[in-house]
């Protein structure tokens, strides 16, 4: 595959995330949109009478901490990505240049 | 897909664990084993990993008014078999109970389960699958990411409502497939798409590890050689 292709399967991904912020636009937490899913289940459990046995033994303390883990996270895995894809981009680079050189 | 923390009864969380953890140790031996006979593979291991890192903690908001976030387990299970992905899931699942108070410790077994060992399982069958069909890598590699991510959600969905079958099993598992797998269609597409980009560029700059890793053919290969 081209690379050129890969803006355009990365624009169709951003599509895709932007559709419902478009969908449901002026809508928010407070009218029950973008809530996360794995709390919507944790509500529906709480509906049947059942009552949870353990709790998280730490919390991040505000919106904004858990923001920074997250934020944490994903960095972590970015620049590890990064790094190495551009390590082998060079040694492909470095790798063709030899190739003709020798063909001189 | 993360359960949280306490939201399963013991029992079921003892039953998840017991299955998740012999699969996590086979993982790590094959950790183990694929970096010893080969090295060279070592920096695609830390890329799926991290890839895993990236795309579990990016909450997307889906058409049903809801978020939720891609798990990322298509990639290294294809690449490395699904039980060093289960290894890496199980990293970042730890990561998120301690630090975010997402999903928890007694949830771990299970969440374990459905996305380090269901999405993976699903991911590496779909992509043998495809490339014993003889469909193409990048073909398989969306089926195989998409349908991961699906399903892990479907697993999740099904752990619920085996644990709360309220009022029956059938009406608490329409209940929780509402609440996740149909949220998780076009997040699944999109992980998809985002596995499609990233295993191309990976094919194109080292289509040499991939062989030895026999993720493609030869036939592939001199195809993709020489391409960047």
């Amino acid at each position: 595959m081209d690379s050129k292709y890969y803006i355009v399967i990365l624009a169709i991904v951003a599509v895709i995330a932007i559709l419902p912020l478009a969908m449901y636009s002026g809508l928010g937490e407070e009218e029950g949109y973008f809530g996360g899913a794995d709390d919507a289940a944790g509500t529906a459990i709480e509906e049947t009478g059942y009552e949870p046995w353990f709790s998280s033994i730490w919390e991040p303390p505000s919106g904004e901490i858990a923001s920074l883990l997250f934020a944490i996270q994903a960095a972590i895995g970015a620049i590890i990505i990064g790094y190495i894809l551009g390590y082998f981009h060079g040694q492909a680079n470095e790798r063709k240049k030899m190739e003709k050189e020798g063909e001189k | 897909m993360h359960i949280m923390e306490g939201f399963l009864p013991w029992q079921w969380c003892l039953v998840w664990y017991i299955i998740s953890i012999p699969v996590v140790a086979y993982g790590v031996i094959q950790i183990k084993k694929i970096t010893d006979e080969n090295p060279e593979s070592k920096p695609l291991l830390a890329v799926s990993g991290a890839f895993m890192f990236v795309l579990s903690s990016l909450k997307l908001p889906s058409v049903t008014g809801s978020c939720s976030h891609p798990t990322g387990s298509g990639l290294g299970a294809v690449l490395f078999g699904p039980a060093v992905a289960s290894v890496m899931a199980a990293i970042v699942l730890v990561f998120q109970a301690l630090l975010l108070a997402h999903g928890g410790l007694t949830t771990l077994g299970a969440n374990i389960f459905s996305m380090g060992i269901v999405g993976p399982v699903v991911a590496w069958l779909i992509y043998k699958g495809v490339k014993n069909a003889g469909g193409s890598p990048l073909l398989g590699i969306f089926l195989a990411a998409a349908l991961a991510d699906l399903l892990t959600y479907v697993t999740t969905a099904l752990q619920l409502s085996l644990a709360f079958p309220v009022p029956t099993f059938t009406v608490a598992f329409t209940n929780f497939m509402w609440i996740f797998a149909v949220t998780q269609i076009p997040l699944a597409i999109a992980e998809g798409l985002l596995t499609v980009v990233i295993f191309d560029y990976i094919m194109k700059l080292r289509p040499d590890i991939l062989e030895t890793l026999k993720v493609i053919g030869p036939r592939v290969k001199e195809k993709v050689k020489g391409v960047v």
